[in-house]
């Protein structure tokens, strides 16, 4: 007889707490027998290092897996991605197909990005390439858009050059790199000519076979002030960073929405104003990156849990409780053993990403590179055979 | 009169206003220049010029500019009918919107004098300099407008409504269960059910709409991807006949910017480009107080809307420029309202040096921006947005805030949506009144927005999808019926009007079609 889910948290927001409560699960301390721990980054870091060896028994469950930490760092991220690559073209994959400039057709959702201080030189011999561009230095530990700053000129950065006696940044011999630097894209696609980027939370319960879910209900935040691609806003912040983290002290944030749009708003403006042919292709490509980064194993594992409006809280509160159905169904204490692939109704605003155990049972190789409806992704896409449909992956 | 003389009389009124068009030397100019073409005969001079003309697609734009002339402004029925009875025939109607207007205009002259600013004013270089620099982000200006008050908001105008009497009609004849138990007592002609199926018979239960028969749960193949393909064939075909009928059912996302714009015939002309080049330069120039109120209705109103605060910096771009346009003065002719006239300063009370104030002779008020926001979702070209609201505003808006007994005209919805509820839902509509929460205290604002900032932007785009196809905006008062049939259940149970404000505060999840398919269509008669 399943007893009663016995839970922990060292994460005091009421989104969680509420969640727990409602499904009328037990609070426990981390010293006691408990069955389901939301952990914050660091415990998770102390739990699962290499030291302490420790390991969940069969009814255990943690909201991040053990190799996270290599996931929400930037460097490891591009490391990942870039290994992902080239494993897939020593297989010969169609995947890392490319096209008569050397550019993957498929795989190419990165900007040119290298690692300082370990690349250095690549870097500059790339930027050399083409010295009118700026580039955007991003440190490799930190989130919520702190200690972000644009380049355009070498000078700028030279201090992260490897053999710089006034190099000021740590950790050389650790191994772990300080900044990852991205070409930066000027040209980005505005609303109402502002900035915006897009908040989407997947969750994955298995990386393999690879299941994972995305939750319908992601937004769009929009930068306050008008983007300009002139290079003397480079050191205003609120232009480019989309981060609520720094909109919040812009003198134009505006408390009651939060600069922020539903994805369903989104693609209602999309379709609107660029067609439904366009939007749909731009949705299956996000979906195809979250997919392959996964596989990659570059996730950004930390969202943040701290509601800034009353929607903002409904929000994260039945996200919350979607992903605990899934992770949790029925309420029982969990066991390793269930076959994780929760039926449709049991989704709530997830829908199924990627679920490798149901792709695999259809029996087409080239199914990778097609989405729903037989189409295929990128304005190159044109080969391949008319793969079948993959069952139970719908978008709508 | 019959036929054929009033026939020829709208075709010479649509002569006379196309003629000297932009459209007219341009056809013309083409005629010419198809003269050297070897296929043109001599002999067939006619019949070739003209099939020319329909082959290269100019007739087509005749076509069309001569139905959006029947549609914006129907020719007198009568030689001799005096102007004003095009702008109002009801001699009562048009003498409480002249009193209306004299209020309007005395709070604006009022606020004038009380804060000390001129109603218009020449802009000095450096501030010329200045706005011009920071055009595309006014929104980023702050300028103190905490003295400035809207010059009147919608309950106002909704208790000059609720006064008005015909003093022909003597009501008291219909004492007792006939009488009207609702605020408007004003015996205009309104559609009932019966009459609303046959004239909205594309929204009955057979047939496909958008707004429910597209739901994710429907495969496409039985109603939605077809219905794409027709729409697709009515915007290569560029007809405003074909897509304000295919518009009736709903017009596809992807669709919809080019089949509004085919059905109120704004077309990318570039003299449309220049002139609004001409309008943002006005409003470089100068500075005018309306602009204050522009300023803070769009920070009261659409800044703070979820869907509506990004585009913040172009309701400026658009409503700042409205407000100069004086294209739009020629709306006056079929406007019950009348533009208010000011005095230049230092010229004297001589009626010719009157000019109109503002220059497009709309004075904004409390809300004017929601009727621009939804825009934005479908065009993202200063210009095209621009021409595309005119447009609209010139057509329908201008009847939610004029007194006038159009069928289209607020007061007539207010009417039609009382009489609704009262014979369809008699016991709910009873029960609110003997609480103190007659409906249309709470409907009102809806209906003068045509919902717009209450609903969903997806479900108000369905809406207006209809507005546009059937050209009326009957759809709005039956909307705002089924909403309270649909929310019945509840306003049964409630107490006071707070609490029925409150059942009706949130329509943001409301699927619009369904509700008026079912209100007009499964409703019991």
């Amino acid at each position: 007889m399943a007893g009663k889910v016995k839970w922990v948290t060292d994460i005091e927001k009421s989104v969680l707490i509420n969640n727990f409560e409602k499904r009328e699960w037990v609070q426990v301390t981390e010293n006691d027998d408990w069955n389901f721990y939301w952990m914050s980054i660091q415990t998770i870091r102390n739990v699962f290092s290499v030291d302490t060896g420790y390991r969940l028994s069969d009814d255990q469950m943690v909201n991040h897996f053990p190799n996270h930490y290599e996931l929400t760092r930037k460097d490891l991220m591009i490391k990942n991605i870039k290994r992902y690559r080239k494993e897939l073209e020593k297989e010969g994959s169609p995947l890392a197909e490319k096209d008569e400039n050397g550019k993957y057709n498929y795989l190419d959702f990165v900007p040119v990005t290298f690692m300082l201080p370990s690349d250095y030189n690549l870097f500059v011999e790339e930027y050399r390439k083409n010295p009118s561009s700026t580039w955007i230095m991003k440190p490799c530990g930190k989130a919520q858009g702190k200690g972000i700053f644009l380049i355009n000129k070498l000078s700028q950065i030279k201090k992260w050059s490897r053999d710089s006696r006034t190099s000021t940044f740590v950790a050389a011999s650790s191994g772990k790199e300080a900044y990852v630097i991205s070409l930066y894209i000027d040209n980005p696609l505005l609303i109402g000519g502002k900035k915006f980027d897009l908040r989407l939370y997947v969750l994955v319960t298995t990386y393999r076979p690879l299941k994972c879910y995305m939750y319908k209900l992601g937004f769009c935040r929009f930068c306050t002030v008008k983007y300009t691609p002139s290079t003397s806003e480079l050191d205003n912040m609120f232009v480019h960073l989309t981060n609520v983290a720094i909109q919040k002290h812009g003198d134009d944030y505006n408390h009651v929405h939060g600069g922020k749009w539903t994805v369903s708003n989104f693609r209602l403006y999309l379709e609107s104003t660029r067609g439904k042919e366009v939007t749909s292709r731009l949705f299956d490509q996000i979906h195809w990156i979250m997919v392959q980064s996964l596989k990659a194993v570059a996730v950004n594992a930390s969202p943040s849990l701290t509601s800034s409006t009353a929607n903002d809280r409904i929000l994260k509160y039945n996200l919350i409780n979607d992903t605990l159905n899934i992770v949790a169904p029925n309420g029982d204490v969990p066991d390793c053993r269930w076959n994780r692939s929760p039926p449709r109704e049991a989704l709530g605003n997830y829908q199924v990403l990627y679920d490798e155990e149901l792709q695999a049972q259809s029996d087409h190789g080239e199914r990778d590179l097609r989405t729903r409806s037989g189409q295929s992704l990128g304005s190159k896409g044109t080969k391949g055979s008319a793969g079948a449909r993959p069952p139970a992956a719908t978008w709508k | 009169m019959d036929d054929g003389s009033e026939l020829s009389l709208s075709v010479a009124h649509i002569v006379r206003r196309l003629k000297g068009s932009h459209l007219h030397a341009q056809i013309e100019r083409r005629a010419k220049e198809c003269l050297h073409q070897p296929e043109i005969r001599l002999d067939s001079l006619r019949e070739d010029v003209r099939r020319f003309l329909r082959t290269s697609g100019w007739e087509r734009q005749l076509q069309n500019a001569v139905y959006r002339e029947l549609q914006v402004q129907r020719p007198p029925s009568h030689p001799a009918a005096p102007l004003e009875h095009l702008k109002e025939p009801l001699a009562y109607m048009r003498k409480a919107q002249a009193c209306w207007e004299k209020r309007v205009l005395k709070s604006l002259n009022s606020m004038s004098a009380e804060l000390g600013v001129p109603l218009a004013r020449m802009r000095p270089a450096a501030e010329q300099k200045e706005l011009t620099s920071k055009w595309n982000e006014m929104g980023t200006d702050e300028p103190d407008l905490t003295s400035f008050r809207p010059v009147f908001a919608p309950k106002d105008f909704l208790e000059v409504l609720i006064s008005l009497r015909n003093p022909n009609y003597d009501s008291s004849e219909d004492v007792g269960v006939r009488s009207h138990w609702g605020l408007i007592q004003v015996p205009l002609d309104v559609r009932d059910i019966p009459q609303l199926r046959r004239a909205y018979a594309e929204l009955n239960l057979t047939t496909g709409q958008l707004g429910i028969d597209d739901h994710a749960h429907i495969h496409p193949d039985l109603f939605e991807n077809e219905y794409l393909q027709i729409g697709k064939k009515v915007v290569v075909e560029q007809d405003s006949a074909a897509a304000q009928q295919y518009s009736r059912q709903g017009c596809s996302t992807g669709l919809r910017a080019d089949l509004w714009a085919l059905i109120l015939n704004s077309n990318n002309q570039p003299q449309d480009a220049m002139h609004y080049e001409q309008l943002t330069a006005g409003v470089v120039q100068h500075d005018l107080l309306v602009d204050s109120l522009i300023y803070k209705d769009v920070k009261l109103t659409a800044s703070n809307d979820d869907y509506y605060f990004v585009f913040e910096d172009f309701l400026y771009q658009v409503l700042l420029c409205f407000s100069r346009d004086t294209a739009v003065l020629e709306h006056f002719k079929y406007n019950s309202a009348t533009p208010p006239r000011s005095f230049v300063q230092g010229k004297g009370e001589d009626e010719e040096c009157a000019v109109v104030y503002p220059p497009n002779g709309v004075i904004p008020f409390h809300g004017f921006s929601m009727y621009v926001a939804p825009l934005c979702f479908l065009y993202n070209e200063p210009s095209k947005l621009y021409s595309v609201f005119r447009e609209m505003y010139i057509r329908y808006f201008f009847r939610l805030h004029s007194i006038s007994s159009s069928s289209s005209g607020v007061v007539s919805l207010c009417l039609q949506f009382e009489r609704l509820l009262q014979t369809h839902l008699p016991q709910l509509f009873y029960h609110l009144r003997q609480i103190g929460a007659q409906p249309l205290r709470i409907a009102f604002k809806w209906m003068v927005r045509a919902f717009s900032g209450y609903l969903s932007t997806d479900q108000l785009l369905l809406l207006w999808d209809r507005i546009l196809g059937y050209d009326s905006l009957e759809i709005v008062a039956v909307l705002a019926a089924a909403v309270f049939a649909f929310r019945a259940e509840n306003l049964m149970e409630v107490t006071s009007l707070g609490s029925a404000e409150a059942v009706l505060a949130d329509l943001s999840t409301l699927k619009v079609m369904p509700l008026i398919q079912i209100f007009l269509f499964a409703t019991a008669i």
